[in-house]
């Protein structure tokens, strides 16, 4: 490790690894950042907490050069530094870890870490001085990574910690983290908080840009709370608690647990029986059976990529599938063209999907537009046979939005130019306010801010009151156990078995997710 | 992040590409002895400047409309379909044969008779390649290009071993009854009592074109259909999850797009050639594809660019005649204006929008 470039690149006395005075920047008239001034002691974990569009990613990006700052200073270990590139972020010890991972696919770990970093034009010198580098950090930080390893082999906790290797490679002692755990188990997640808890103990300084309250009140330091481009404080992580941040962050007091009254499940709604998805000669879901009966919310649980997604696809028509469904008594079709989104939204089925941005809109399309997606069939939104009638689609989109609360509420607005919280507010209330008998909501809050997150939960909970079935596919475990009245966890496109949220906790839920039936295991479902 | 403010983005910027396309070529003209000034003014002069240039102009815009027309359509389901060619040249004998084979009494009956063949052999045309990239994944820029060598190919059988009359040496069809003739544009404009020369091929169909290019707008922003293609065009996947049948919309889309290529011939075979020849298309199909980009596939601006384009071929033909300019110097012309407007809007667009930003931010400095 470089502990020589380490130890001489700053002078020791200065306090701060980082300090931002009065940054400022806008986007046309969008002011994304807002007289900023922060300060990071060296050594420590330091979390940036706020909603989605409060302007944490755009300081960020400032400080690792991918935005020019309108006004303000950066000081980098007690000097001023400019930072007009990624690259001199990097020389200046500044490493980040994108949410989405920058890595090829088909490259192995050591050929990732020295990618853009290589000696000269032949590649062997690197490589060796590389490898015995690599295998030094990954021994001292606990990596548990191979350099040899295809990045594509990898799951995505290690090829979470490549990217840190990466930045470690590069000398960094500053390392930011962007929204790191949210493609991990928690277990995953665990290793990854004990991963840079080493970082700091070893002198690094850690910035994690997080919305989960409580990742920011176990691992960090202190805490910053940005609100609408503005720093609205920053404090001790031991002098605060997660409802403090929260109102912090929101400007008004948050219910963070959801209020529900206790389940009463009627009639049977839908039926499945051993529902199978092949996706390019994968299964990827083996046979899986379950009911779901008005008034309650099935929730499944399960690290993303387990055959949650396909469950959600071939029970909303989009994915091929075999089995059977039966909803409200009627055999759904799960083959040919004959299993698509219309029929399914006919027999009352509506579908909040996994990912709003690919599927549950479309992006240049305007929210009116998009209020009609996958209803633009409907009757009240023709004026004839003819023709559709845009003006009293407009009409209701506008309602919606009141009803909703989507900022801006400008029908006409295009839904990329909208938060992700008011887009995921324009899917829902999109398929909520078709009062379907069964809705399907995939990562509901996924994206999503702290006040959206509350009013999404309670728009649920409100659905299954009123005598619905839901179906909540999750992977914060946190949303599964506070919603769901049954959990079922999936590991491996199977059912690993059901759990009551009153009874489980977490480290029983993780297990099973990670496809260990525990001792107690209760009957298992298929 | 800047966006450029409608108006330049629809305006400004295709009329910047133009005019960078006429600058080379101007400085192409004065290379070679000429004057850049006056060849300009001849082309104005002569598609602009009498009836009869405008009339040529609006004869060869028409076919752009059409073609024009047929490729956005494809575009907003995101199918690149460049086999316009090929499926105007099927419309043609599509024409030709309800021109040639039905004793029509008059002109209006056998207009919607040729609109019907035309639409319907252009369409056909277009079925195969939309079949096998709905349900084979084959290529639509692919299977239609080939399409449009088979259809050349086609045609050239047709016409030398069935259409071609007894004794005559020219692979083209007999002339049309002259009661299929079409209204011309002068004679049309005559009832009313604008005077519009006759002597020049624009003729009814160009009123048509323009009614298609209201049709399509309507089709595409106020129809389900429209709103299902455009859907499936921007983001497939998601048209899945709506419901939206990617087999069924690619097929429609296609089957639109060649039906209204194939209406090109009414214009050009029936109004006025009168007569099925060899190359009836004269590479209108491939002029479509540049219309729609610079149109950015909306049909007014469809029309706009048509006009365009059939003032460059009108122009160039003055200028061939007019000067001692070669010929080619017009070709070249052409492939600049669509080098500029079709392929490299981009290259202005991110100058104009740093202008544009720049200019915002001083207004708001200036407000404070």
């Amino acid at each position: 490790m470089a502990t020589d470039t380490f130890g001489g690149r700053q002078a020791t006395a200065a306090p701060y690894a980082i300090e931002l005075k009065g940054i400022s920047k806008s986007f046309g008239p969008v002011q994304a950042n807002r007289d900023i001034n922060i300060a990071v002691p060296r050594g420590t974990i330091h979390g940036i907490i706020g909603e989605n569009g409060a302007g944490k990613s755009t300081l960020m990006s400032i400080l690792y050069g991918f935005y020019k700052a309108d006004a303000g200073e950066v000081f980098v270990g007690g000097h001023l530094t400019v930072i007009p590139d990624s690259q001199s972020a990097i020389r200046a010890g500044i490493g980040m870890v994108f949410q989405h991972f920058k890595l090829v696919q088909n490259f192995t770990v050591l050929e990732n870490v020295i990618l853009g970093a290589e000696d000269g034009p032949l590649l062997k010198s690197s490589l060796t001085r590389a490898r015995a580098e690599l295998e030094a950090l990954s021994r001292e930080y606990d990596l548990d990574v191979h350099p040899d390893a295809v990045i594509e082999d990898l799951s995505v906790g290690h090829q979470q910690r490549v990217e840190i290797l990466k930045a470690l490679y590069r000398c960094a002692d500053i390392l930011i983290l962007d929204e790191p755990t949210g493609v991990l188990t928690p277990e995953e997640a665990d290793h990854l908080f004990r991963i840079l808890r080493g970082l700091r103990d070893q002198g690094k300084t850690v910035i994690l840009i997080t919305h989960k309250l409580r990742e920011i009140m176990e691992t960090t330091d202190n805490v910053s709370v940005m609100r609408r481009g503005t720093m609205v404080g920053t404090v001790r992580t031991t002098e605060t608690s997660p409802e403090a941040l929260a109102e912090l962050m929101v400007g008004r007091k948050v219910l963070l647990e959801v209020e529900k009254r206790p389940c009463t499940p009627g009639r049977e709604i839908l039926r499945v029986e051993g529902l199978t998805v092949r996706t390019d000669g994968v299964v990827r879901l083996k046979g899986v059976s379950l009911t779901i009966r008005a008034g309650e919310i099935l929730g499944i649980a399960g690290v993303a990529g387990n055959g949650q997604s396909e469950l959600l696809e071939a029970l909303g028509g989009i994915a091929q599938a075999t089995g059977q469904i039966t909803m409200n008594g009627v055999e759904l079709p799960l083959k040919g063209h004959k299993a698509n989104g219309q029929t399914r939204r006919a027999a009352g089925i509506a579908h909040v999907p996994e990912d709003r941005q690919s599927l549950g809109l479309i992006m240049d399309f305007a929210a009116w537009e998009n209020v009609g997606f996958g209803y633009h069939n409907a009757p009240e939104y023709q004026k004839n046979a003819l023709f559709m009638d845009n003006a009293a689609l407009k009409a209701d989109t506008a309602k919606k939005m009141a009803t909703f609360d989507v900022r801006p509420p400008i029908p006409t607005l295009s839904a990329k130019s909208f938060s992700g919280g008011n887009q995921q507010k324009i899917v829902v209330a999109r398929e909520i306010e078709r009062n379907p008998d069964l809705l399907l909501i995939g990562q509901p809050t996924r994206g999503v801010d702290i006040g959206a997150i509350e009013f999404i939960h309670k728009q649920i909970v409100a659905l299954r009151d009123a005598g619905k079935a839901v179906l909540l596919v999750s992977v914060e475990l946190d949303e599964i156990m506070s919603l769901s009245d049954r959990i079922l966890v999936m590991f491996d496109g199977k059912i690993m078995g059901e759990r009551d949220p009153a009874t489980t906790n977490e480290r029983e839920l993780g297990l099973l997710m990670a496809g260990m039936v525990g001792s107690d295991s209760t009957a298992k479902e298929a | 992040m800047e966006k450029l403010p409608r108006w330049a983005d629809v305006i400004l910027v295709p009329l910047i590409c133009l005019v960078i396309a006429f600058v080379f070529c101007g400085i192409l003209i004065a290379a070679i002895g000429q004057s850049p000034v006056q060849a300009i003014w001849i082309m104005i002069e002569g598609s602009f400047g009498s009836t009869t240039g405008l009339g040529y102009t609006l004869y060869y815009a028409t076919n752009f409309i059409f073609t024009g027309l047929a490729v956005s359509i494809a575009f907003q389901a995101s199918l690149f379909n460049i086999g316009g060619e090929g499926q105007a040249t099927l419309g043609g004998l599509g024409v030709a044969l309800a021109c040639l084979l039905v004793p029509w009494p008059h002109w209006s009956l056998a207009l919607v008779g040729s609109i019907a063949a035309g639409a319907l052999f252009g369409a056909a045309w277009a079925l195969l390649p939309a079949w096998l990239q709905a349900k084979r994944g084959s290529h639509i820029v692919i299977t239609t290009m080939m399409f449009n060598f088979i259809a050349y190919a086609l045609m050239n059988y047709v016409l030398v071993n069935l259409l071609r009359p007894l004794g005559s040496m020219d692979p083209a069809s007999a002339r049309f009854p002259v009661a299929v003739n079409l209204p011309k544009l002068g004679e049309i404009l005559g009832l009313v009592g604008i005077p519009f020369s006759t002597k020049n091929p624009a003729n009814i169909s160009f009123l048509i074109a323009i009614a298609l290019a209201v049709g399509v707008w309507a089709l595409m922003w106020h129809t389900r259909l429209g709103y299902a293609l455009r859907a499936f065009g921007k983001q497939e996947k998601a048209a899945l999850y709506a419901g939206i049948d990617p087999v069924r919309i690619t097929i429609y889309a296609m089957m639109l797009s060649g039906g209204i290529s194939g209406l090109m011939a009414v214009n050009a075979v029936q109004g006025a050639a009168h007569r099925l020849v060899l190359n009836s298309v004269e590479g209108a199909g491939f002029i479509g594809i540049a219309v729609a980009l610079m149109g950015r596939n909306h049909p007014f601006g469809i029309v706009v660019a048509s006009i365009l384009f059939g003032f460059l071929y009108e122009g160039g033909s003055q200028l061939a005649m007019g000067t001692t300019i070669p010929r080619e110097v017009i070709t070249v012309l052409q492939a600049l204006v669509i080098l500029f407007t079709g392929a490299l809007p981009y290259m202005v667009q991110k100058p104009l929008e740093k202008l544009f930003a720049l200019r915002a931010r001083k207004a708001v400095g200036g407000a404070k």
